[in-house]
């Protein structure tokens, strides 16, 4: 099997100057499995790579100048429009930022659900990418078995927060609503149905030889070239690195459950996408394990600077209606400071660093996107390798453009 | 316990940066559990080079700036790193004024400073000395202005009426 090691370059004798024999190919902008709009411009020796520059801000719509505009819970509905396959994460990533900063106490029962819909999302974004890499790589029929499994974690979200992707379900200091009643038996019913779901997508692809063919061996990276190259997430596990900020830094309770962080071997794009899968069976661990521990109690803090008292309130107390009207009027204040929070999405370490300069807003948001980070280590993955090699790096990268444009 | 992931403390660090690098340190802070300290531009590489090679720490997280118009100096650039083996995180502030807002360019010891270092270019206008590759990253090539400013209106568009000019509108005027 000719891979990667293909160089061709000898062939040309000692005098002939390779450079002017090189061809530069535009692809793009937009990107084959629509991961979002991307243009990138591979110079090519025949078939072989020699460099890549990716050419990326086609989707960038300035949500960081956004944040500044709006107040903090303003703001929450920004945040899961950046990486729109695992809304829910982003949102819990920001108001994590915004709750380190002010320092409130997140009930147990919100932070339950969070975990719930955290892990509904990776499910659903993995499954997503399972079925358009395998479309880039010629697999068809698991785009229809994937894309259906999807719609199941979005019936959930639409469910919960009556939207099937933005769902904007946190507020700071908890989330927005409880559980809808047979919400948990229809999450059951998921928990029950996905494991034969993923069993079947694996005797697809683990071991077809076509699918090995394509991802075996290609795109690797080293575990430090990776950590230097500033990539996170599936695509830095594949590569041996165990780091997942969920075991690292425990947010949201994860501390309480029972899961693996799975790791790979070879840093390869086959490897990455045994990590995935592997990450997918994680998730339904957690969430079954979610869904029997599930806390009572209040799903928002009762902190009435931050979070608006409950509608039966309001008829009672005049005080209600004043903490009402402030919160709905102008928000909350935080203090001067700036913090860092970051959760793990499923592309890997999503961040925000929050400046605060003591008003209702937000004086600077930046976010740190995975799929920003791990994109711009495309350059150094495709040296070398074949055109035909570079829709499988791209789509075992797993980058959402829209994340990474912001 | 909501632990919104900070890191485990290091106050020796602060101090063994402060023996080292002298009048370079500037201040350090402990907010929230996030060690932050700035530093004067001079030093920046140095404190880098020290932090990478003998504090472990390996991992760049980002680079960005905050534009603080009223302050001199008016930028404030950050990078924050962290170290994988420690779990511990601290964050690189040193500041640059205008008229040509510069600081030197950490991607000579941490390559995945390299996009983050453009973008801040690309939004703020800040300046990376030995930057293998500074170019607008998100913007167009050809885009006027810096968006990240907090002199850049974000919203409101100049409306060119028929008996109007478009010399001397300002777009602060415009917005209302």
């Amino acid at each position: 099997m000719v891979k990667n090691d293909v160089r061709t370059q000898e062939s040309f004798g000692p005098e002939h100057e390779p450079e002017a024999e090189w061809m530069e190919l535009n692809m793009g902008p937009h990107h084959p499995s629509t991961h979002g709009v991307l243009r990138v411009r591979l110079k090519l020796d025949g078939e072989i790579v020699r460099d890549a520059d990716a050419d990326i801000g086609y989707l960038h719509t300035g949500f960081e100048k956004s944040f500044e505009d709006k107040t903090y819970t303003q703001g929450i509905t920004f945040s899961d429009r950046m990486d729109y396959l695992a809304p829910p994460i982003n949102n819990v990533g920001f108001v994590g930022a915004v709750e380190k900063l002010i320092g409130v106490e997140v009930p147990p029962r919100a932070q339950a659900i969070r975990v719930i819909m955290m892990e509904l999302a990776r499910v659903a974004s993995h499954e997503l990418w399972l079925g358009t890499t395998g479309l880039d790589l010629g697999v068809y029929s698991g785009f229809f078995y994937a894309w259906r499994d999807r719609d199941l974690a979005l019936d959930l979200n639409e469910a919960y927060s009556g939207v099937r992707m933005m769902t904007s379900f946190t507020r700071v200091g908890g989330v927005a609503w409880d559980l809808p009643d047979g919400w948990l038996e229809q999450l059951q019913r998921f928990i029950d149905v996905m494991p034969s779901r993923i069993d079947d997508f694996e005797s697809m692809l683990t071991n077809n030889p076509i699918w090995r063919q394509r991802t075996e061996g290609v795109g690797v990276i080293s575990g430090e070239d990776a950590i230097e190259a500033g990539v996170t997430g599936p695509v830095l596990r594949a590569s041996g690195v165990n780091y997942d900020v969920r075991k690292a830094f425990p947010y949201c309770g994860y501390e309480q459950y029972d899961f693996e962080v799975p790791v790979g071997k070879n840093g390869d794009c086959y490897d990455r996408y045994r990590v995935r899968v592997a990450e997918m069976r994680q998730s339904l661990r957690i969430l079954q394990q979610a869904v029997d521990s599930l806390p009572g109690g209040p799903w928002l803090t009762s902190d009435r600077k931050v979070a608006l008292p409950p509608r039966s309130e309001l008829s009672k107390s005049m005080e209600a209606v004043i903490h009402q009207f402030r919160l709905v009027s102008e928000g909350f204040k935080g203090p001067v400071g700036d913090v860092y929070a970051f959760v793990e999405s499923p592309r890997g370490e999503l961040g925000f660093y929050l400046v605060s300069d003591g008003t209702n807003k937000p004086y600077r948001m930046k976010v740190r996107p995975p799929s920003f980070c791990n994109l711009q280590s495309l350059r150094k993955l495709v040296e070398g390798v074949l055109v035909a090699d570079v829709i499988a790096i791209m789509g075992s990268l797993d980058f959402i453009l829209g994340d990474c444009d912001r | 316990m909501n632990r919104w992931s900070s890191a485990l403390p290091d106050d020796a660090l602060v101090q063994r940066i402060g023996d080292r690098f002298g009048a370079g340190l500037q201040e350090s802070s402990d907010f929230r559990g996030d060690l932050s300290v700035v530093v004067k531009p001079e030093v920046v590489v140095d404190l880098a080079r020290y932090l990478k090679a003998e504090e472990g720490f390996d991992y760049l997280l980002y680079a960005t700036a905050v534009d603080w118009p009223a302050r001199d100096p008016r930028f404030t650039v950050v990078w924050e790193v962290r170290s994988l083996a420690k779990q511990a995180r601290i964050r690189i502030k040193t500041t640059t004024a205008m008229p040509d807002p510069h600081v030197p360019s950490l991607t000579s010891v941490w390559p995945a400073a390299s996009w983050h270092e453009r973008e801040t270019w690309d939004l703020f206008g800040i300046k990376f000395d030995g930057h293998p590759d500074l170019r607008r990253i998100l913007m167009p090539p050809n885009w006027e202005g810096f968006p990240l400013r907090k002199d850049y209106v974000s919203f409101g568009e100049p409306v060119i009426f028929s008996d109007q000019k478009l010399e001397g509108l300002e777009p602060d005027a415009i917005r209302g």
